[in-house]
């Protein structure tokens, strides 16, 4: 069972905002989601391989060759703001 | 109270591939900002990864470099994190499956001792992009050109036990990928940098300490003092009964400290899970065979080659291996010449100089190694003497030409004539009776008087040996 203050940090690491109203919801929920995990977790998978993809497919290789050119221009039309090349956001400071 | 430092170093290791993991955007450095950056690295919605198959490769001659197992099914994953310069808001990397395990690289200690650090794993990821935060007031800038250029993290286990032993390590990793040509190694464009994980215990336990990362050290010098200020500040928390706290650090080389870096509301959460958008790599055997095939021998087993096969000192044998191109050109040097100390000498001695003279790289070293063998060969057949040589040398370099072409057209050929040499001696003892009668009063400094005189009127080219045998029969005749 999770609680609420969980909740907010899993909706902080997600970026998501939550009001206080959804809180109680959201906690209940997620925890209904996590019980069935917990049954789920009860199944024996001893023998089981661990599944990367649903696809019984390997990864393609690409050859190393540069195929893009410049698309700036075109990439930068839908940013908010941009100087000298740059895409510009609020300050972020580590 | 005696205290062990124990060290781990992540290496990240950018990888010499021309196009990045994941698209077909170049990796040029230095290109204006973002001019490199395709809807693939701006993940954009709809696209789709294809991981550049060089990438792989060149993970597999690394993981053979250092006896690792190579993953026969390794698997990409998403890290999960917000930051302007991630525009998916993961990175892809691995993380349950890498594609090289466990494997060791051995160092040389100051000591001389030898030292396996054992390898836990290297992973293929794609680089982040870069932050310019001073050039706009409130604002970053982000140029997302490094987005998506394809990395190999190599992370060591906790094997070392000082500042000095992490930096060989990180050396000896530097020579090895700029040895198999992995990656070109810059450290000032950021294709070899380094986080560091230390913490220290009570020396002769066993249990480890809390440790502390300090991240993105892109210079030898700087890693060691990171350290080093890290071990310290350890000590003084756990002497004063403080504790020490996990966390990321920054270092500062203008203050030479370590400081916080993240607040521990962003404390690491990276949710990783298989990226759906990626299918599993499988190595086959051919891959193997044909990495096998691409390992050149390395620098370690050229190091142990040139002290039993050539009888070269390890000093020297270390400066030959510091880049595959020295090596090569030593090799062939050896091969043409046939005396590899004499070799070794001058590749060490006057090639190391005149580089370092033009400030050159050493791949544009104007002799070749087979024109300059011509030279050694001249030295070894009494030509010309290792001093005259050197002249020979030089303009060689600054001039081009042979070295039989120089010696002739200058008259450089030393002089071997017994009857030549006792002339020049003659002449230098008739003008010199002062310090023949030194000489005589046991005064026997003044020999090498004598021999500068002698080889001053020869210019240079008389043959050293015989000056002096020559030179002391006559002395001693007179008296």
């Amino acid at each position: 069972m999770l609680d609420e203050a969980e909740v907010q940090v899993i909706a902080r690491l997600a970026r998501i905002g939550i009001n206080d109203d959804e809180s109680p919801t959201l906690t209940l929920q997620l925890s209904r989601i996590l019980a069935l995990v917990a049954e789920m977790n009860k199944v024996d998978t001893e023998r089981v391989e661990p599944l990367a993809h649903p696809l019984e497919l390997v990864a393609r290789r690409r050859p190393d060759v540069v195929t893009e050119t410049d698309q700036r221009a075109t990439m930068q039309q839908t940013a908010p703001a941009t100087h000298d090349g740059y895409y510009l956001v609020p300050r972020v400071i580590e | 109270m005696t205290w062990e430092p124990v060290i781990g170093l992540e290496i990240h290791v950018q990888l010499a591939t021309s196009s990045k993991i994941f698209s077909g955007a170049p990796t040029t450095y230095g290109a204006p900002p973002n001019t490199q950056a395709c809807a693939v690295d701006l993940g954009l919605p709809g696209v789709l990864p294809v991981v550049n198959g060089r990438a792989i490769e060149l993970a597999i001659l690394f993981g053979l470099a250092i006896e690792a197992e190579i993953a026969p099914y390794s698997v990409f994953a998403r890290k999960n994190y917000f930051y302007p310069d991630l525009p998916k808001g993961y990175q892809i990397s691995q993380y349950e499956m890498p594609i090289v395990g466990l494997g060791r690289f051995e160092i040389r200690l100051a000591n001389g001792q030898r030292k396996f650090i054992r390898v836990r794993r290297a992973h293929l990821e794609e680089d982040a992009g870069k932050s310019v935060h001073d050039a706009y007031p409130g604002l970053s800038g982000i140029d997302l050109n490094r987005t998506g250029t394809p990395l190999l993290e190599v992370v060591s286990e906790p094997d070392l036990a000082s500042a000095a032993e992490a930096v060989t390590f990180m050396r000896g990793m530097h020579a090895l990928v700029k040895f198999l040509g992995v990656s070109d190694g810059n450290m000032q464009e950021g294709s070899f940098r380094c986080d560091a994980n230390v913490s220290i215990r009570r020396r002769g336990t066993n249990i480890l300490g809390t440790r502390t990362e300090i991240k993105n050290l892109n210079s030898f010098r700087f890693v060691e003092r990171a350290i080093n200020y890290e071990i310290e500040r350890q000590t003084e928390v756990l002497e004063t009964g403080g504790k020490i706290t996990q966390e990321t650090r920054l270092y500062d080389p203008d203050k030479d400290e370590t400081r916080p870096m993240r607040s521990k509301e962003d404390a690491h959460d990276y949710r990783y899970f298989p990226d759906p958008d990626l299918l599993p790599i499988v190595i086959t055997e051919a891959d193997l065979v044909a990495a096998r095939a691409a390992l050149p021998e390395l620098p370690a087993q050229k190091i142990a080659r040139y002290l039993t096969e050539y009888a070269l000192n390890q000093d020297d044998a270390e400066a030959l291996i510091s880049e595959r191109g020295i090596a090569a050109y030593f090799e062939t040097l050896v091969m043409e010449s046939g005396d590899p100390r004499l070799a070794a000498n001058w590749v060490t001695g006057e090639v190391f100089a005149a580089v370092n003279r033009a400030r050159i790289e050493f791949s544009r070293v104007p002799v070749s190694a087979r024109e300059l063998a011509k030279l050694l060969v001249r030295i070894g057949d009494n030509t010309v003497s290792r001093s005259i040589a050197k002249q020979v040398f030089e303009a060689m370099w600054s001039e081009g030409g042979t070295a039989d072409q120089i010696i002739a057209d200058r008259g450089l050929k030393q002089v071997t004539d017994d009857g030549e040499i006792s002339a020049l001696i003659n002449s230098v003892i008739a003008e010199s009776p002062e310090q023949v009668a030194q000489f005589r009063a046991g005064k026997e400094k003044v020999f090498s008087y004598f021999v500068g005189q002698i080889m001053k009127k020869s210019k240079g080219k008389a043959s050293p040996q015989q000056v002096n045998t020559l030179l002391l029969e006559k002395l001693n005749e007179q008296t």
